[in-house]
């Protein structure tokens, strides 16, 4: 059977509107499973408006972004196979976060598409003419020169030596598995199966190493597309002053009536290189108005997205029901990632520091009044507080050990997946020869993120370090 | 010497050169397909000859006796016939890695081999030098020429030399020529081969001393006995009660006095001295070798195993060497139970030339001199299963190509053999190959206890498989199948599970009622025997084989699903066929490393290309597009 792959398929960056992309034969399956309420009976090649959602069969799913999607049933797709495409929003954390629910699916071997993979299904299948053939040779070389231009970059950087790091302590122990399977007479023990063995022992801690390396996958994001802080508050409370102030121009309308920014406005901004995203939400507030409802869903989609979220409240009057409302929004995340500005100074003091900690303890808080040079001052230590969260000094996307590509973060799944097949099998009692070939898939997979061949390597082990032979 | 002939006025359709395990199985395998066969030795006694270690099998090896034995090999007959112990390796681990392995008396092996080949019908054995192949004008082989004999005309030729072609063999400082076991080695042949072109490198191996059987104290090394329950190596013996009196090997160790001579004496050894230029197998160094490279191992085994019933011989596995005789008889002395051991033949290294796998087809026919075959250790190889497995192959398509008839191309998915051959004439090797399950990556397809369902049908097709062995596969097969799907269907009642749980000890395991049989074998610690408790009187009474192949499909269900969707994967790229004579420089795309291997190995399927080191999957897509492309344009 084929695969079925997808991909990302409009430039990089931020644009309009963005396009995920599947082909193969589990595109159907991968469409119910990732748009929300899809119809049962679609027709081919119409478009639908639906929520594309994250989360796998067992867990809840958490809603991405409103997008329109189309089927398209073999031969008539752009490749000749059964696809879905996925127009979404085009941000790109939004188009990640698709991607990778539709790549978590893990419906029919789902996986990342090769450069030019789409083209190459469309010429096999009969989709393009003879004389575009050689253009899309060109296009496959030319792109595979690039990646490997790019591993070659990566061979200098610190991923590709902690990859490589732990792909050895892997050789390692596959050798000596290698050995326990090939050298039955030899004088060499292997402690191997059930719980608290040692090969046990070593595969956890690859498997440590794997996961502290896809940890990174977040400041990896972080360092290329900036941190996404979502301004919220009721309604009024100085959201879009705040936000202006960070951007030091008044891009955003800004009145006394409630409910003024209607959408979430975006708006990029640069910290000490580290780009970050604002978002200013529409106030919070339960309300019959229909296009208010669509702000405030909107809103609670953008806050479910953030890194970071910025509550503004009005310090002129106590705590009402609205703010707790917003509250309740945010008091599940975690309080280093909360940071609360108290606006109106200059007009009274009727919330305590004590008051919002009872709701979000630990967290930060700011006052001041967002008007004039108080906006200003604002805006400093708000930079200063979201500098501190996120370590930014410290991110140097040349030198930190970070994930930041798609495709390696889905090998480090996939290998992250296999070792703890392999340490299950082996926990249960399974034999280790089963148990090994999984740990031996983990390996291939950290071998293709630094594109390395895989070839001899645990023979050549075995060889190096056992003394072996008749 | 080259001389126009007439093909149809050939001596023989096939001569094989070498009588060693490899050429014994193509020489049987191409006069039981009814070709006019010669076979061709240096000496009689060479005929089957072990002159290495007295074993059959073990892991990955024992594997290829059995694919061979399905295809309708002799290997796997021929050890039944003539084995003094033997022994199940891995049995802790799971079925797909367990390995039969016998130790074989020399000397039986070698004459009821012999007596096999001289009852053959269409098959011819003569003892003589090869020193020349003869080529047709047309660039084809067309027989040899022979010191005795002169020329013998024939169709095809199969060159299975082994360790013979320029040997020399190594003690100390001290060089001659020789082939194995002291006999002639063949001093023209490898030079004449290298002049028409083929390309051709050095080789070597070594073997341990031979000790006086009376020589050895007992008391002083641990036995190691065969299985009580003998399972022999040929699916035609399958229900045969084997009721032989084992013989047992011993085991001892080195230890740091051992160790001490021989790094003292170092460099008095042979491959030390730089008179050796061959390349030497990592997976058999010498005692030497493993005393310098691991000096923290404070002692190394040995085992001690008999080299027959009727022999004085004692052959001291772990323990081969190039150092001085009277060095080895130092440090052999040093090692409990060998303390006053009388050295009838001392260890030696022995070089030998060979070719480079590269320069053959996956069917083992030369890319250079057409109806050429080649296998065995000549191949690169090591080992006496190795070369058995090429020798039938080699056989079996020198036959195929007579007859105007595809050859046989096993694939890596199909067989150990496949994972061989695939592995020699893709990759090449840079030392002695010798086979290993870690080498072969659908490990759980490739199971000895399946090999008649791999490869009976297909040895059928090929003409080597008896109305015998194919009536008993088919037998075996319906009533393994049957069983499966008996045990799939049938469903436990709960309290008998219970129960059945309880006396395991495993009371609080998963007690799910109403499980299928299929699904309580699938827990690791249960067996089929173990269900029979549980089990009622529409059980079946299965052999010891039907047994376990059943117990295997069962319990690995889901891993062995696993492994045939990835080769269902990769299907297509070895179903789509490269030219010969494809011009890979003309092809826009390829990287340049991908051209040059390209055009070296020619490899027959695109899925062969995938596996030449140096062609990146980017290259092999460029390769479907071009291929694509080509049809596209026939058909404008």
């Amino acid at each position: 059977m084929a695969d079925t792959i997808a991909a990302i398929s409009t430039a990089p960056g931020e644009g309009g509107i963005g396009i995920v992309r599947v082909s193969g034969p589990g595109s159907m399956d991968i469409m119910r499973r990732v748009m929300k309420k899809c119809p049962t009976d679609i027709e081919p090649r119409h478009a639908y408006l639906g929520d594309a959602v994250s989360g796998s069969e067992d867990s809840a799913p958490e809603v991405i972004d409103k997008c329109l999607f189309i089927y398209m049933q073999a031969p008539a797709s752009y490749t000749g196979e059964d696809m879905l495409e996925i127009q979404a929003h085009g941000s790109n954390v939004s188009l990640k976060s698709i991607l990778g629910a539709v790549l978590d699916s893990k419906i029919a071997g789902i996986r990342m598409a090769e450069p030019g993979e789409f083209t190459k299904l469309a010429f096999l299948n009969g989709k393009m003419d003879l004389s575009q053939a050689e253009a899309v040779i060109d296009i496959i070389k030319a792109k595979s020169d690039l990646s490997l231009g790019i591993a070659e970059a990566q061979h200098e950087g610190r991923l590709s030596e902690s990859v490589r790091e732990i792909r050895e302590s892997l050789l390692d122990i596959l050798a000596e598995m290698a050995v326990d399977i090939d050298y039955p007479d030899e004088d060499y023990e292997l402690d191997g199966s059930g719980e608290g063995s040692e090969l046990v022992g070593k595969l956890r801690w690859v498997l440590s190493d794997v996961e502290e390396l896809l940890d990174t996958a977040a400041i990896g994001r972080i360092a290329r597309e900036g941190v996404r802080v979502v301004i919220a508050g009721k309604p009024n409370a100085g959201k879009s002053s705040l936000m202006n102030a960070i951007l030091g121009e008044g891009r955003v309308i800004v009145t006394d009536v409630p409910g003024t920014t209607r959408d979430t406005v975006e708006e990029s901004a640069s910290l000490g290189g580290v780009p970050i995203v604002l978002v200013d939400t529409a106030g919070i507030r339960e309300t019959g108005d229909k296009v208010e409802k669509i702000g405030v869903e909107r809103t609670t989609r953008a806050i479910a997205a953030a890194d970071m979220v910025i509550l503004v409240l009005d310090g002129s009057r106590e705590l009402d029901e609205e703010d707790s409302s917003v509250l309740g929004y945010i008091e599940h995340m975690n309080s280093n990632n909360i940071l609360v500005v108290i606006n109106k100074e200059d007009l009274g003091h009727s919330i305590s520091e004590e008051a919002v900690r009872e709701k979000l303890p630990g967290v930060r808080i700011i006052r001041t009044s967002l008007i004039g040079k108080g906006a200003q001052n604002a805006s400093r230590r708000v930079s200063e507080e979201i500098g501190e969260i996120f370590e930014l000094g410290k991110i140097n996307p040349q030198e930190t050990n970070i994930v930041t590509n798609e495709r390696h973060i889905q090998m480090l799944k996939n290998a992250e997946m296999n070792l703890d097949e392999a340490i299950g099998m082996l926990q249960s009692g399974e034999p280790m020869e089963v148990a090994e070939l999984s740990a031996h898939y983990a390996y291939d997979s950290l071998g293709k993120i630094i594109g390395e061949d895989v070839g001899d390597e645990v023979l050549n082990t075995v060889f190096s370090k056992f003394c072996l032979g008749k | 010497m080259k001389k126009m002939k007439n093909d149809r006025n050939a001596e023989f359709d096939i001569v094989v050169i070498g009588a060693g395990h490899a050429g014994c199985e193509a020489g049987l395998a191409a006069a039981r397909l009814e070709m006019r066969t010669a076979v061709l030795c240096m000496d009689m006694e060479s005929v089957a000859m072990m002159p290495c270690n007295p074993s059959i099998g073990g892991t990955g090896k024992g594997h290829l006796v059995r694919e061979v034995d399905a295809l309708g090999g002799e290997m796997g007959v021929n050890i039944d016939k003539t084995f003094i112990q033997s022994k199940m390796l891995n049995t802790s681990k799971g079925p797909a890695v367990h390995s039969l392995r016998a130790q074989a008396d020399k000397h039986r092996y070698h004459f009821e081999m012999l007596k096999t080949l001289e009852s053959t019908e269409n098959l011819t054995l003569i003892e003589d030098e090869v020193i020349d192949l003869i080529a047709e004008s047309g660039g084809s082989a067309g027989g040899v020429i022979a010191r005795e004999r002169g020329e013998i005309t024939a169709k095809a030729v199969i060159v299975c030399t082994g360790t013979f072609l320029s040997g020399k063999i190594f003690i100390g400082d001290d060089v001659r020529e020789s082939g194995p076991a002291g006999m002639s080695p063949a001093k023209e042949f490898g030079k004449n081969l290298a002049k028409r072109g083929f390309p051709i490198r050095r080789f070597k191996t070594g073997t341990p001393a031979r000790m006086r059987r009376e020589s050895l104290n007992y008391d002083e090394m641990k036995e190691q006995c065969g299985d009580e329950n003998i399972v022999p190596f040929s699916f035609l013996n399958e229900d045969k009660d084997y009721d032989i009196e084992q013989i047992s090997c011993w085991l001892s160790y080195t230890n740091e006095r051992t160790h001490q001579i021989i790094m003292d004496n170092l460099e008095k050894s042979a491959m030390y001295s730089g008179n050796i230029v061959g390349v030497g197998p990592r997976y058999c160094p010498s005692i030497e070798d493993k005393v310098s490279r691991f000096r923290d191992r404070k002692r190394h085994q040995l085992f001690v195993e008999p080299e027959g019933t009727d022999t004085d011989l004692m052959y001291i596995q772990g323990m081969s060497s190039s150092l001085p005789v009277d060095v080895q008889k130092a440090f052999y002395s040093t090692i409990p139970g060998l303390e006053n051991a009388e050295i009838v033949i001392p260890a030696y290294a022995i070089e030998y030339d060979c070719i480079d796998p590269l320069s053959l087809k996956p069917s083992l026919e030369s890319k250079l001199m057409e109806n050429l075959f080649c296998a065995g250790q000549f191949n690169g190889s090591s080992g006496y299963e190795e070369a058995a497995a090429q020798g039938l192959i080699a056989g079996i398509n020198a036959a195929a190509k007579l007859r105007g008839k595809a050859p046989l191309v096993l694939r890596r998915d199909q067989a150990y053999i496949g994972v061989l051959i695939d592995d020699l004439v893709t990759k090449g090797t840079n030392e002695p190959y010798r086979i290993m399950t870690s080498r072969a990556e659908y490990r759980l397809l490739l199971r000895q206890d399946n090999a008649d369902r791999r490869l009976t049908e297909i040895g059928r097709e090929y003409g080597l498989v008896t109305d015998e062995r194919y009536n008993r596969y088919r037998l075996k097969k319906k009533r393994v199948d049957e069983e499966v799907a008996r045990l799939r269907e049938k469903k436990t009642d709960i309290s008998d599970f219970r129960a059945f749980l309880n006396r395991h000890g495993e009371a609080n395991a998963d007690e799910t009622p109403n499980q299928s049989f299929a699904e309580i074998l699938r827990r690791p610690m249960t067996s089929y025997e173990d269900i029979a408790e549980i089990d009622d009187e529409t059980r079946p009474s299965l052999g010891r084989n039907e047994k376990t192949e059943v117990e295997v499909i069962l319990k690995y269900d889901g891993y062995i699903r696993k492994q045939i969707n990835e080769v269902e994967k990769l299907q297509s790229l070895e179903s789509k066929r490269l030219s010969d004579n494809l011009d890979y420089n003309s092809i826009g795309g390829l990287r340049l490393e991908a051209r040059q291997k390209l055009s070296e190995i020619k490899p027959e399927t695109v899925g062969q290309a995938s596996r030449i080191s140096g062609v990146s999957p980017a290259d092999v897509n460029v390769l479907l597009i071009y291929l694509e492309k080509m049809s596209r344009e026939k058909n404008i």
